[in-house]
């Protein structure tokens, strides 16, 4: 989350905003602007006025050149500034990528095996000892590859042999360097990482272009994006209602000729690109980019924009709790001493037994225990008895005190073999946690057990208000864990999780998210073991842990860069906030409708003579009555209105990067905040911004 | 505005909403089967007539199988229709010796029949045999409304079914809709109406003095049985040409409050339908409250413009002001039975169904009067609507909306637990598209010929230059109104239009025909697509999540999107209509004080 506010760059970065200015000429093509058929329509309209001014120019015919002119150079901005959102959005990803790029196209492998060649006989352990030395970009699936300490890993890639500690934090973030070997869950390699020790055998598994870092570049400069689900359905819905205008605009035509008076093309033009939803349109794929953009500013690698969009809609959410819910290690809780025992005595005992024990559970009894007793005692004299599974026990002998701590039924034969007895308040005490879902370790010292010690594992800080926010959001959160149901069933009351599913294996975590999807809901999952891969890819959205093998990083449709199993609330929040603000924009663009109507119409028809109570005068016609806004000529209004239409795409630039905030609340609240901001603000803010122009326009006299 | 006005509104919709709440319910069950009551005594019939026609009632159909039986069936009717009528004079039951029906005008008629529409180029008492009138026509009046219905059951269905491909069987639907619902309905609908005074009689025309010594003759006939279904399917093609202004017709100021009633009675049981067949009421009355919204918001501006009556009238002395011994307003084309407050109501309840039954002449209307309707008609007549058809255009304005806003609450957007895709946002898309550009393309056809302006009765009073007619705002509002009365199937008329004149036989018959069928079946194409689509996904259950589809939330939103997508399309044509002409009439009258 540190590196999110890292990542996230200005928006009036230079470095982006200048380029972005050239490449928006450049997305004129028509060819490109097909894709968007909104702006589709604009650009040809616009050319078409073009072309006719210039005709009309090269004639020598009279025209209104004035405000034709500026009519026409508006005009063009709304496209411009349409390809310029868009190329903004793309400038963004591509800054995020280029860093990337650059480590890609220096890297050479050490190539020593081609694919589909036959293996050499000698170990490739021995070096470099044959082989060849090629350029990143030429190796091909299959090729085995040797990488030795100091070297980038050239290519994503399964390793086949050695083991060597890796620096990840050029994909990552994360300075540790994590230990990669073959044959196991940590066996995958991502190009751009380096080997810090030792030697790897790597069989590419990706053709080039198709690596991770390939398809980051791709995905975050838009270049390969393909438009999802919901964007095709919105374009559709978009170019439905820009055929409808089309018509509306057109029937004016007719209807003006009917009563023997004519429309001006450039006017109905004017009033088409005003009329369609451009501003929705110039947006929509900004919208897109910047939505996939965000997830790489949390470290997450989409592999289509499908993913993001299903992740808006996930309806459970399935979160390991070890390592998520959890802190994954169990943590000493409670200290409880026996009858007769006194306190300060068991807990001294119980830090010195654990002082030597370097696990996770060791050293919080020792903090929990340095707690009761005020200070730490020191058993610099002692010899450390380490725990091994046969004994099932750990401890400290210092001179003639025997002091153990381990599982139940180890310390009590431990003892009872010693000549003592335990209680029965003891095992009244074992049962009690183990029936919390805790573990229970005894403590002893000689012949005598003086207590347990309470082994809890302990729910992260601040997950309970986070599954309440996903509560509020609709969304069913689901803990899964080996443990059995009675421990499952304590830590999910603790974490306020709604569900649980107990001694969970790959088995039965597919038939669980195949349970859920048969009644309709969309489930999302992370995971990072071989054995993860099927339920990943079952699922609707499958983060799949960077650390993890590269089976399941395929089966996912997303990797997780910074291996944290809880970014997938993230993830579902950014898929909302990018749904949110497709909807936002949409509904404030059909808005905006009502306004523009009032402007431009009455202008237009005010110049058919057969409503004009003085011939000649335009204000003196019936429809400027219909100028309920008062603008100061029907000139400067169809100007105002074509300003505003222009003006407001860029005005909502940084809105459709950022996005439309996300609030976690009912889904009813929500709806009626935006329709309120969206709808109520789309229906008043062009009337007050086109009135807003329409003084500046008078005041200028550009009309 | 009286305190009259103010109690029939509200007795009205109180009575519409009663009628609807039993009727909505037991249609649900009519169409899912569960009739038990009933069906003891309909079963052995039904039977009867599934093994005649050799229909399997268990065998339900894919979405495209319902459009083929829906169009074969359609298609086959109005054939029959157009036989009838032009053989009407070798036929028996025409004791009036009226010739065959002319080729176009029979062409347009079955047409209009076919498709709910029942515009009429012609005036029924002077043109139509006995046998034509309640064979020909009135079968169709159940027929289409009957078709109308079952589309919207099964677009219904669809929305309700999950993973399935089938959404019904046509024949099955069809039947049930006649036996359980229209006819018994009718059969009681026009015993009242005889009470009331309407006649229903065989009789030849009978000949009368007038109290002024003149003759006068009565045109006689079966004019209960046709007025019941007229009213209840929405139809809306009068016995008499006056329609539900005659008193043969509408006799007493009960029967036009039971006639008004019938014309919203099955559009707005169908929402009650909806919210049963989908398990959620609240969302079935949601859409009740929004068609009520709409309708009474109407009801005012027009209630509101004809009291006013006419500023050029008042200029010239005229006492237009409500008194004991006159209705005050606008009386132009009304009855002195009915007044201001009925005819108002009556004019936006017509055209919010696709009714087209009148008891006023639209033409004669203030020009803001006279815009509620045009534009209720272009909205598609999604306020109760034509039955059935009110429904599934309603529907598509709560797929629009839905999918418009629903994004914006982080989702993709979900109607009673269906994602919504782009096959449905294609097709309801589709829908609107067809509305509007049906309606301004053949209005733009009307405006351009010399055939279509011929017909209109309204021009200016002086030439205007570069014009060799005279064009003026309501003769351009009587094109527009008959171009969007036959798109939306609606079939009330700014009557001074003349659609059938010898001289030019074909034109309005086959402009307005081809809108009429375009108009009604593209549409119906598309509903059923939708429905097919529907029925195809998986249900997701009701969740915290789910879009809100109840309550007065989503009745704003569906309002607004209604407003916003349907109305502001026809903005541009309709400131050359009635929006101009009012600010004409303003201007004028200002210019005399």
């Amino acid at each position: 989350m540190v590196k999110s506010k890292e990542n996230a760059r200005s928006l009036l970065d230079p470095a982006i905003l200048k380029p972005a200015v050239g490449a928006s000429f450049k997305k004129l093509n028509p060819r490109d602007m097909m894709k968007n058929p909104v702006m589709f329509v604009v650009e040809v309209g616009t050319a078409l006025v073009s072309v006719l001014y210039i005709a009309d120019f090269a004639r020598g015919r009279a025209v209104d050149s004035k405000l034709t002119l500026q009519l026409i150079i508006w005009l063009w901005f709304t496209v411009l500034f349409a390809n310029f959102a868009e190329a903004v959005a793309e400038g963004r990803g591509k800054a995020q990528a280029a860093s990337l790029r650059k480590m890609r196209t220096t890297t050479n492998a050490f190539r020593t095996l081609r694919a589909g060649g036959v293996l050499p006989p000698v170990s490739t352990g021995e070096g470099r000892a044959r082989g060849e030395i090629i350029s990143a970009t030429d190796l091909k699936k299959g090729d085995r590859i040797y990488v030795t300490a100091g070297e980038l890993v050239p290519a994503d890639g399964e390793i086949i042999e050695g083991v060597a500690s890796v620096d990840e934090s050029a994909i990552t973030g994360e300075s540790a360097p994590v230990v990669r070997e073959g044959g196991g869950d940590r066996s995958a390699v991502t190009g751009g990482t380096r080997v810090l020790s030792d030697w790897l055998v790597i069989e590419v598994r990706q053709d080039p272009g198709g690596g991770f870092i390939d398809r980051m570049i791709a995905l975050v400069e838009g270049a390969q994006r393909q438009k999802t689900p919901n964007e095709i359905a919105l374009t559709i819905l978009l170019a439905g209602l820009t055929i409808i205008f089309l018509a509306a605009t057109a029937g004016l035509v007719p209807s003006a000729r009917f009563f023997a008076g004519d429309i001006s093309i450039l006017l109905l033009v004017s009033l088409l690109v005003c009329l369609i939803p451009t501003t929705i349109g110039a947006l929509l794929s900004a919208i897109g980019i910047a939505g996939m953009d965000r997830l790489v500013q949390y470290n997450v690698i989409a592999t289509s924009g499908r993913a993001v969009e299903a992740a808006g809609d996930i309806d459970v959410l399935m979160l390991d709790k070890t390592g998520t819910i959890t802190y994954g290690s169990r943590q000493a809780f409670e200290i409880v001493a026996a009858k007769g025992v006194d306190a300060t005595l068991l807990a001294e005992v119980a830090m010195l037994s654990s002082l030597a024990d370097e696990t996770p559970e060791g050293k919080s009894i020792v903090v929990l225990a340095e707690k009761t007793l005020g200070k730490r005692v020191d058993a610099a004299d002692g010899t450390p008895v380490p725990f091994t599974a046969q004994t099932r026990m750990s401890g400290l002998d210092i001179g003639a005190r025997v002091l153990r701590k381990g599982a139940t039924d180890a310390v009590v034969k431990h003892v009872t073999g010693l000549g003592g007895v335990v209680g029965e308040d003891l095992h009244t005490e074992v049962r009690r946690i183990a029936n919390e879902g805790g573990t229970p370790l005894v403590v002893s010292e000689g012949s005598r057990a003086l207590g347990v010690v309470y082994l809890k594992d302990t729910v992260k800080p601040g997950m309970r208000d986070r599954f309440e926010r996903l509560r509020a959001m609709g969304i069913k959160t689901v803990m899964i864990t080996g443990d059995n149901p009675l421990t499952a069933k304590k830590i999910a009351e603790e974490a306020g999780v709604d569900d649980f599913l107990a001694e969970a294996t790959p088995e039965t975590k597919m038939a669980y998210i195949e349970q859920m999807q048969e009644g309709g809901r969309l489930v999302a999952m992370t995971g990072d073991g071989t054995n993860d891969a099927p339920a990943l890819a079952r699922a609707d959205v499958g983060v799949a842990m960077n650390t993890g093998t590269q089976a399941a990083k395929e089966a996912g449709n997303m990797v997780d860069l910074d291996s944290d199993p809880t970014k997938l609330i993230e993830i579902v929040e950014i898929g909302k906030q990018l749904l949110m603000t497709r909807g936002a924009l949409t509904t404030f663009s059909v808005a905006n409708d009502l306004a523009k109507y009032f402007t431009i119409l009455p202008a237009m028809l005010t110049g058919i003579a057969a409503f004009q109570v003085i011939k000649g005068d335009p204000h003196s016609s019936a429809f400027w009555t219909l100028n309920v806004m008062r603008l100061g000529t029907p000139s400067s209004a169809v100007l105002s209105a074509v300003i505003f239409n222009a003006l407001i795409i860029i005005a909502l630039i940084p809105l459709a990067l950022r996005g439309v905030k996300y609030r976690p609340m009912g889904v009813e609240r929500i709806l009626r905040r935006n329709l309120l901001v969206y709808g109520g603000g789309g229906v008043v803010l062009p009337f007050v911004g086109i009135k807003l122009i329409d003084i500046v326009v008078n005041v200028l006299h550009l009309a | 505005m009286s305190a009259r006005f103010y109690i029939l509104l509200i007795v009205f919709f109180a009575l519409v909403a009663s009628v609807a709440w039993p009727l909505g319910r037991f249609m649900a069950r009519v169409f899912a089967g569960t009739n038990n009551g009933s069906r003891k005594v309909g079963w052995p019939l039904e039977r009867v007539l599934y093994r005649w026609a050799g229909v399997d009632p268990n065998r339900e159909h894919t979405w495209k199988g319902y459009v083929m039986a829906v169009l074969g069936f359609s298609l086959l009717t109005q054939l029959i229709t157009y036989v009838l009528l032009r053989l009407q004079d070798t036929l028996p039951l025409n004791p009036a010796k009226l010739g065959a029906v002319a080729p176009w005008l029979a062409f347009n008629t079955a047409t209009s029949f076919t498709t709910n529409t029942n515009w009429q180029s012609y005036g029924g008492e002077t043109t139509m045999s006995y046998l034509s009138q309640a064979v020909a026509l009135t079968s169709h009046n159940f027929f289409s409304a009957g078709v109308g219905i079952v589309v919207a059951i099964a677009m219904i269905r669809g929305i309700a079914r999950h993973e399935t491909d089938k959404i019904g069987n046509f024949w099955v639907d069809l039947v049930r809709v006649h036996l359980y619902v229209l006819l018994p309905l009718c059969l009681f609908y026009a015993l009242f109406l005889v009470s009331q005074g309407v006649i229903q009689n065989f009789l030849h025309p009978t000949t009368w003095g007038t109290l002024d010594g003149a003759t006068q003759t009565l045109v006689q006939g079966p004019v209960a049985s046709q007025e019941a279904i007229k009213m209840l399917g929405t139809n809306g093609g009068g016995y008499f040409n006056a329609n539900s202004a005659h008193p043969f017709e509408n006799p007493t100021p009960l029967s036009n409050l039971i006639q008004l009633v019938s014309i919203f009675a099955i559009g707005g049981a169908l929402c009650v339908t909806l919210g049963e067949m989908v398990g959620n009421r609240r969302h079935g009355w949601a859409v009740f409250a929004t068609m009520t919204l709409l309708s009474v918001a109407a009801i005012l501006v027009v209630n509101h413009f004809e009291a006013q009556g006419n500023p050029l009238l008042s200029k010239m002395g005229v006492d237009q002001t409500v008194s004991a011994t006159q209705p005050g307003g606008n009386m132009e084309g009304k009855e002195l039975r009915f007044g201001i407050a009925d005819s108002s109501v009556f004019t936006v309840v017509t055209t919010d169904a696709s009714c087209g039954a009148v008891n006023t002449m639209h033409d004669s209307l203030t020009p803001i009067a006279g815009l509620v309707p045009l534009l209720n008609i272009e909205l598609g007549e999604i306020v109760f609507g034509g039955v059935g058809s009110g429904m599934y255009g309603m529907l598509i304005f709560v797929i629009l909306a839905i999918f418009l806003s629903g994004l914006m609450i982080g989702r993709t957007p979900e109607y009673v637990g269906k994602k919504l895709d782009s096959r449905d946002v294609r097709f309801a898309s589709f829908y609107i598209l067809v509305m509007a550009v049906l309606i301004l393309s053949t209005t733009s056809i009307g405006l351009m010929t010399e055939a279509g302006r011929a017909g209109i009765l309204n021009t200016a009073a002086t030439e205007i230059s570069g014009a060799p007619w005279k064009p003026h705002p309501h003769g351009f509002a009587e094109i527009l109104y008959a171009f969007s009365s036959a798109a939306g199937n609606n079939g009330s008329a700014f009557a001074g239009l003349t659609a059938y004149a010898s001289d030019h036989p074909a034109f309005y018959s086959v402009t307005l025909a081809i809108g009429m069928m375009f108009g009604r079946f593209l549409p119906i194409v598309a509903v059923l697509a939708i429905a097919g689509n529907m029925a195809k996904k998986k249900r997701v259950p009701p969740s915290p999540s789910s879009f809100p589809v109840g309550g007065g939330l989503f009745v704003a939103l569906l309002t607004g999107t209604i407003l916003l997508v349907g109305a502001l399309t026809f903005f541009p044509m309709l400131s050359f209509g009635p929006i101009v002409e009012h600010f004409q009439l303003a201007a004028a009258a200002s210019v005399a004080h």
